[in-house]
């Protein structure tokens, strides 16, 4: 990411655009010059009164300073200190100076920190994998038995001199089939290990592969809005970044859900009319007689340049597994573990089926508005006489975002994951948070 | 007549190495491959020591152990376990089920015939 995108540089580089001395800057925002300096250098983050005059003042978009707040950058930091042991509260203040400062060893930093994460859960699904993986299990206890039966076998026939004929003709029938089954068992362990090799331990999950490939087509998959079952699996197989069988798996349900959701709300129509009624997922639902889940998929899945101007959009399962993630600007998604247990996705758990529409802040430095609709549905594959499968769905748009109703009274406050979250006194803290005061 | 000793094995070639050395030592040797009615056949056929495998179709070698264990006629019968497990949960699992002896797969011949005779006396 460029460094420009920081605060304090992107404040300097705006005011000598607009020939602004320092010194005058600052007279007008009402702070001394030697502040604004340590402003303008990433060594001191302004409150969010400072930043909003300043933004008067050089007019930038209000907002825009919101997004740096946001960086991926620094957001990778964040959790890396949180997943640190013993890391100084007090030096988590600095990050931004750090960033500023020493750009390319925060990103050397934030890198070993997502690798760190991926190995660490590589090696989860590698452990799980030889305690439970009943094929492995079986496999290796093949192998070993008929490890025992020749050796068994051998002995009988190396330290036997008297053993008889038919004896002898039955040993040796014995461990060539043994011998036959050794090799045979012992190729199918090791192709099978290359397998797991390619498809477990690489670094990335499959939910990952998948995010990643969409994210390359800007979660919006042109190719299927008219096509065909076939041009799912020629999607999937130009798609380098689903290397692994099990990404390959998720990308087809996903994309059969995608086709699904295109056919039932086309794209030409869908978008005329949300240009009419606006971002409304009701209104739209009501419009095309379509359930609210699909409509807040297709809302999230349009082209970027057509549809709203940005959305996000998460699911997860009963269990509270975010199970697919669509990320939006300033609404930071936890990679790995829980999220915030006051996201209305959550609260939709709690009442399936009723449509729940939440203006909610997310916590940070520079807080974030943004209108949320869940609701929680039966999963697509609920069949009778089985246990309740569910399925909650969350869009999110910006509160800024183009016809998103206007974004008046108290925004819920909501975070990413309580290890990263400033907020104090939340009833649904489940741990502390290293950060000993706001970001 | 010596000794008798029951194999509860599903693995062919194994049982026949095994009924091989056995008898070659003087052993009775009787055969059985399936887990679902081991504790049956140990009950008729009364046997002085059990050869048991852990992995067998119908039931595993545990469970047989256990319900020999709870029986009042096999409490004390003799059992050399053989599995292709060797960790030290596999040994804790055989012990607290009530092994006399625990072997992991692969196996010496001598090993066996000198668990079995200390087991059971010659």
């Amino acid at each position: 990411m460029p460094r420009s995108a920081l605060m304090g540089t992107r404040i300097r580089e705006t005011r000598l655009r607009r020939g602004l001395r320092q010194a005058e800057l600052a007279r007008q925002v009402g702070v001394s010059p030697s502040y604004l300096n340590l402003i303008e250098h990433n060594r001191r983050r302004p409150g969010a009164a400072l930043a909003e005059a300043l933004g008067a003042a050089l007019q930038i978009p209000p907002g825009a300073f919101a997004e740096d707040a946001q960086d991926p950058l620094l957001d990778a930091l964040r959790e890396a200190a949180a997943a640190g042991q013993g890391f100084e509260a007090a030096e988590f203040e600095r990050i931004e100076e750090f960033v500023g400062r020493f750009p390319g060893w925060a990103e050397l930093l934030a890198g070993q920190g997502r690798r760190l994460a991926a190995l660490e859960q590589t090696v989860e699904r590698l452990s799980d994998r030889m305690t439970h993986d009943p094929y492995l299990s079986a496999a290796l206890h093949d192998v070993l038995s008929a490890i025992s039966s020749v050796r068994s076998t051998a002995a009988i026939l190396a330290e036997s001199d008297d053993i008889d004929p038919g004896w002898r003709q039955r040993f040796h029938a014995n461990l060539h089939a043994d011998s036959e089954r050794l090799g045979a068992g012992a190729q199918a362990l090791v192709s099978y290990l290359d397998n797991a090799e390619d498809e477990e331990m690489s670094l990335a999950a499959p939910q990952e592969e998948l995010e990643a490939w969409l994210a390359a087509q800007e979660y919006h998959v042109a190719a299927l809005e008219h096509g065909s079952e076939a041009a799912i699996e020629a999607l999937i197989a130009d798609a380098p970044e689903l290397a692994t069988r099990p990404a390959r798996a998720l990308a087809a349900r996903f994309l059969h859900r995608y086709r699904a959701d295109a056919r039932a709300l086309p794209l030409g129509p869908f978008l005329a009319a949300l240009r009419a009624l606006g971002p409304d997922p009701a209104a739209l639902a009501a419009r095309f007689d379509a359930p609210l889940p699909m409509v807040l998929r297709r809302i999230a899945a349009l082209p970027p340049r057509e549809g709203v101007a940005q959305s996000g959009l998460v699911l997860c399962d009963a269990s509270g597994t975010l199970v697919f993630r669509k990320p939006v600007q300033g609404f930071a998604f936890p990679r790995f573990g829980a999220a915030c247990p006051l996201w209305p996705l959550y609260q939709a758990l709690l009442q399936p089926a009723r449509p729940i529409h939440r203006r909610v802040e997310m916590a940070g430095r520079m807080p974030r508005r943004f209108q949320t609709y869940a609701i929680c549905s039966p999963h697509p594959s609920a069949r009778f006489d089985a246990p309740m499968v569910v399925e909650a769905t969350m869009l999110i748009l910006p509160a800024e975002a183009e016809g998103v109703a206007a974004d008046g009274g108290a925004a819920e406050p909501v975070g990413t994951s309580c290890r990263i979250c400033p907020r104090e006194g939340c009833p649904a803290r489940r741990e502390p948070s290293i950060l000993a005061e706001e970001f | 007549m010596g000794k008798h000793a029951l194999l509860i094995e599903d693995e062919p070639n194994i049982t026949e190495a095994i009924r091989f050395i056995l008898a070659r030592d003087g052993w009775q040797v009787s055969i059985h491959g399936d887990g679902a009615d081991a504790v049956d056949v140990v009950a008729r056929i009364a046997p002085d020591i059990v050869i048991l495998d852990v992995m067998l179709p119908g039931r595993s070698g545990y469970e047989i152990l256990d319900e020999l264990r709870a029986g009042a006629a096999t409490r004390d019968l003799p059992v050399l376990m053989l599995t292709a497990r060797g960790q030290e949960r596999d040994r804790r699992r055989a012990e607290d089920a009530g092994a006399s002896r625990f072997m992991t797969k692969p196996f010496s011949n001598s090993e066996v015939l000198a668990a079995m005779r200390e087991m059971v006396g010659p």
